[in-house]
């Protein structure tokens, strides 16, 4: 009975993730060894050739190279910013809890409505970045539309939506911290800095881990933004792997393609989870 | 902590605050002066008038609203059943079958858009509130939570609801669910605040008004193809996102409790 009853109660939770999740990376495997079918040439088994024209695309390797830069780009900022907030918000600071609130409000707003809200900083003559760097003389600039700027920018504002949102993690792993610690560095003498060098920090190791791979995998999925902001441009510049894939599949319908795409995707997911879990089991042992 | 560090923690939290004030600043202030800081600048509501008009944000509250109300729906109901078993009952292949269910931690809907697209047109769905919601239905975050809640509830309890006439369901419904509601609500508010934000797969899977929740609404508002000025995109996205700020402002602890939760697993 205990089969059937577990089986029953899991039965319309398991069809649907079936169904939208195990289903389409399946499907998706088996569609990336095929081409994409047109009205004269429907598809046929094409073996690895999809991945041999992976391999051979420029603008996959320069994406892949853009979330790399991406992650590199945001994650340490982030993270680093988010353990200042904690360590401050976590001390005797007055107007503590509108401080705590000024930093975590960015989390919960779309990513949509962040760019709308800062595109308009980016924008040539008008935008507020062209009114600052004009008081020092700099004519005027596109941010959004050179090469070399437009990754600098959708970093500073990645940063200032997660570094929030990391905060949190912070913040629980110091308040876990026993009191006795600081208490006893304060007898001994030693300053601030040192005691967060040597004590605070090497405890909240395992945050940060953590935070690291969490960190890691949103940056994979973090492309709402450039909808708004670059559409990937200029020349790719801004592109990111899954705002790439939405293209091939919805701008240029080459599916079968996209479907290679996503492999490469799931496959990343798939080697971040497996770090993940080496990095909780370890956690595990170590307390 | 030294003056030094508390004016520099002021001082990060004035910055953090700002792209939002100066919006707001823009939004209730004429076109023409958004730009200038003149403290006695008229102000205006005519900015809101005129997004609210520029696009259907009726329509598309509405939308937003039956969407993440009917997710959230579905996704109770599925994943206080899934935990329930998961918790509770030691059928064969459990192991197995968590371990699949955990997987859309990692793989979530809008990763697998292309094939999803698919399933959706096969099965009518495109253009339609419930193409957007059922592939999130069936939570993995909202099983595991719930299965993690059910597992700490004593066992002597629901033995006790037996003993008195309980059904499984009875005993699920009596027992577990009122005892898990702190979960619940942590998850309500997650699942709220995602699915209010979410864009890439209801952009994919909508193409009209009639179905369009606010994110898609706000970028194609917002897109710089569209000419509208920037007081009135201020004005536009403060709207779209105040429903979700101001819950945040009352209930600030309980959403950070909820996100933590959300992001430990």
């Amino acid at each position: 009975m205990k089969h059937v009853h577990g089986w029953l109660l899991l039965a319309p939770a398991a069809l649907l993730l079936v169904a939208f999740t195990h289903y389409p990376a399946a499907a998706t495997l088996y569609d990336s060894f095929f081409s994409t079918g047109t009205v004269v040439r429907p598809r046929h088994f094409v073996g690895l050739g999809n991945y041999a024209a992976l391999a051979q695309d420029p603008i996959f390797w320069k994406v892949l190279g853009n979330n790399v830069a991406f992650a590199l780009g945001t994650i340490p900022t982030s993270i680093a910013l988010a353990l200042l907030m904690a360590v401050w918000v976590n001390g005797r600071l007055p107007a503590r809890a509108l401080v705590r609130m000024s930093y975590f409000t960015p989390t919960i707003l779309p990513m949509i409505a962040v760019a709308n809200l800062w595109l308009f900083f980016y924008t040539p003559q008008i935008g507020l970045l062209d009114k600052l760097t004009s008081v020092f003389g700099a004519g005027s600039h596109n941010w959004l539309g050179d090469p070399h700027t437009v990754m600098a920018c959708l970093a500073v504002m990645t940063v200032w939506k997660e570094a929030g949102f990391f905060m949190i993690f912070y913040l629980a792993a110091l308040q876990s911290l026993p009191p006795e610690l600081e208490e006893a560095a304060k007898i001994e003498g030693s300053s601030r800095w040192y005691f967060f060098r040597r004590v605070t920090f090497p405890l909240l190791m395992p945050t940060t881990l953590f935070v690291l791979v969490n960190a890691t995998i949103n940056s994979f999925k973090l492309v709402d933004h450039l909808f708004i902001l670059t559409k990937g441009g200029p020349d790719n510049a801004s592109n990111l792997l899954l705002y790439y894939i939405y293209q091939v599949a919805f701008s240029f319908f080459d599916t079968a393609y996209a479907a290679t795409l996503t492999v490469v995707l799931l496959a990343l997911l798939a080697a971040l989870a497996i770090v993940q879990f080496v990095l909780v089991e370890k956690r595990v042992h170590y307390r | 902590m030294s003056a030094v560090e508390k004016a520099g923690a002021w001082v990060l939290a004035l910055l953090w605050i700002a792209p939002l004030a100066y919006a707001a600043w823009a939004a209730v202030h004429p076109a023409a002066l958004a730009t200038h800081f003149d403290p006695f600048a008229p102000l205006t509501l005519a900015n809101f008038r005129k997004a609210w008009s520029f696009a259907p944000f009726a329509r598309q509250f509405l939308n937003t609203t039956m969407l993440v109300t009917m997710i959230l729906a579905a996704q109770l109901v599925l994943c206080t059943l899934a935990g329930f078993a998961f918790a509770r009952f030691d059928f064969a292949g459990r192991e197995i079958a968590f371990g699949l269910v955990l997987v859309q931690l990692m793989v979530m809907p809008e990763v697998l858009i292309v094939e999803n697209y698919r399933t959706m047109a096969r099965l009518g769905l495109v253009d339609t509130i419930v193409g957007i919601g059922l592939p999130y239905m069936a939570s993995a975050f909202g099983i595991f939570l719930l299965r993690q809640t059910f597992k700490t509830i004593p066992r002597e309890l629901e033995e006790a609801a037996r003993v008195e006439g309980c059904s499984m369901l009875g005993v699920l419904w009596r027992v577990y669910v009122p005892l898990a509601r702190p979960t619940y609500l942590a998850y309500a508010l997650v699942s709220v605040s995602y699915h209010w934000n979410n864009f890439l797969w209801p952009l994919i899977i909508t193409n009209s008004v009639n179905t369009r929740p606010l994110t898609v609404g706000l970028a194609i508002f917002g897109a710089p193809e569209s000419g509208v000025d920037w007081a009135v995109i201020s004005a536009g996205t403060l709207m779209a996102v105040a429903p979700l700020l101001a819950a945040f402002l009352l209930f600030q602890r309980q959403f950070m409790q909820s996100f933590m939760q959300a992001g430990i697993k």
